[in-house]
């Protein structure tokens, strides 16, 4: 029943805000601006609802005294101290500023280190996983950018800084990177298309 | 009304023609894809997840649904639609997570009319669905846990992913998880390709849940595609001709 209701809607929606977008009709432009400003309150009204999930799941967590439920203690604590603080001082403030410098920041910075290292690591593996000239290929040009990208104690590499990075980054992987993304935009085409004629319904409508 | 504008709305005039005259004329026809072989390993891990009694997991990435990244969560919600249908004889509910608020709501609606029409019940999908964190390396943080303490065997990443991806993958290569990945991120598509033992490249992310689930407009949608993508491969060689002979 729900999807009565729900397709025609999406559909409906969706094709106004398209139609506005290609015919400056005033009417449809009006509507086309209204509903964009209805996604964006709802997507801002959304997160807060997201952030009650990240609670509720911790929450659980602790109380049901699972594996490290004191971490999910730690989270919720935290971001009560956040919210408090953010509605108070409004963010933008040098304590709002200090709290997301020396603990977001920092964290982020460690994961992405962490990062580094599981690539290098999947690197090793590649060629077992995949063995096949197609890994050879990622492994070598990957290779290539890094020695050409580093910073060397001699200065540049020759012949890798000068020639073959630029070469292997700015045609052959740039030109293989617009292929994959004009595939991509066609299939975000199709995908568009899919959900205005409502063959794809991924709102909860089979 | 401007040269962009009126290309954008010609090629999509085009492909909405294109698609319906495919779907029509292609309603009967047994569907013939073109092998992938991360669809085949995406379907032996259901099997064997549902044997084992494990958990699935599907993420849903961080693509926002008002924005161009939108697409790729949309193509990860049409495939946890799919997926949940597929593995309602699983003991072990499946279990979303997501990076974007709006993904994470409608994940919980997909997955409650999932349950309601498989198993004639709601199942908790307030619990089913996790939003893991609001950036990129939170999210990753979010979803290790996830998958080492949910008794989860595979993992299904669909939707936009950066390099973030990485970890999660590692995450779930650490518990002997199987992991099927897609990305519309070229830097998310590359740490996939090393992670993974399949990995789907490009527009393949869109293909996810025509593969699981067949019906004649997605596979009308799929050849659509194909031939669009040869008309601007003849058009990009055939204006690199014109070009180099001076006529353009």
């Amino acid at each position: 029943m729900k999807s009565v209701i729900s397709t025609p809607i999406a559909i409906l929606t969706g094709l106004i805000v398209l139609t506005g977008y290609f015919f400056q009709i005033p009417i449809l432009n009006d509507l086309r601006s209204l509903f964009l400003d209805w996604a964006v309150i709802l997507a801002a009204f959304i997160v807060f609802i997201g952030v009650i999930n990240i609670s509720i799941v911790n929450v659980s967590h602790f109380t049901s005294g699972k594996k490290n439920g004191v971490f999910s203690l730690v989270l919720i604590i935290s971001m009560l101290i956040t919210l408090i603080l953010g509605l108070i001082l409004k963010p933008g403030h040098p304590i709002m500023n200090f709290i997301f410098n020396s603990i977001q920041l920092p964290v982020e910075k460690s994961l992405m280190a962490v990062l580094s290292i599981t690539l290098i690591i999947a690197s090793i593996h590649l060629l077992r996983r995949k063995p096949g000239w197609i890994s050879v290929i990622f492994l070598v040009t990957a290779l290539l950018i890094l020695i050409g990208t580093a910073p060397s104690p001699f200065g540049e590499v020759p012949i890798v800084g000068g020639i073959l990075k630029p070469f292997f980054a700015q045609v052959l992987a740039a030109s293989g990177a617009r292929g994959i993304l004009l595939g991509v935009a066609l299939g975000t085409l199709t995908m568009g298309l899919r959900i205005l004629f409502g063959a794809d319904r991924p709102y909860g409508g089979k | 009304m401007n040269s962009v504008i009126i290309t954008a709305g010609f090629l999509i005039a085009l492909t909405a023609v294109l698609v319906l005259i495919l779907a029509i004329f292609k309603r009967k026809e047994v569907p013939s894809h073109r092998e992938i072989p991360a669809f085949n390993q995406l379907q032996k891990a259901l099997d064997q997840s549902i044997e084992e009694g494990t958990r699935v997991h599907v993420s849903l990435g961080k693509g926002k649904l008002v924005s161009q990244q939108g697409a790729a969560g949309l193509a990860g919600l049409s495939s946890l639609n799919h997926l949940s249908s597929q593995i309602q004889a699983s003991d072990l509910p499946l279990l979303s997570s997501s990076g974007e608020p709006g993904l994470s709501i409608l994940s919980q609606d997909v997955l409650q009319s999932s349950s309601k029409e498989g198993l004639g019940r709601e199942e908790n999908s307030f619990k089913q669905t996790r939003l893991t964190g609001l950036t990129h390396f939170s999210y990753a943080a979010g979803s290790i846990p996830l998958i080492r303490n949910n008794n989860i065997s595979t993992n299904v990443l669909v939707g936009n992913f950066g390099v973030e991806a990485g970890l999660i993958i590692e995450s779930a290569n650490r518990v002997n998880g199987i992991t099927i990945a897609a990305s519309d991120d070229l830097p998310g598509q590359a740490v996939i390709y090393a992670n993974t033992g399949e990995s789907m490249i490009g527009e393949e992310l869109f293909a996810v849940s025509e593969y699981i689930h067949h019906t004649p407009f997605k596979a009308a949608c799929l050849i659509a595609q194909d031939i669009l993508r040869w008309v601007l491969v003849i058009s990009m060689l055939l204006g690199a001709v014109l070009k180099l002979g001076g006529v353009l």
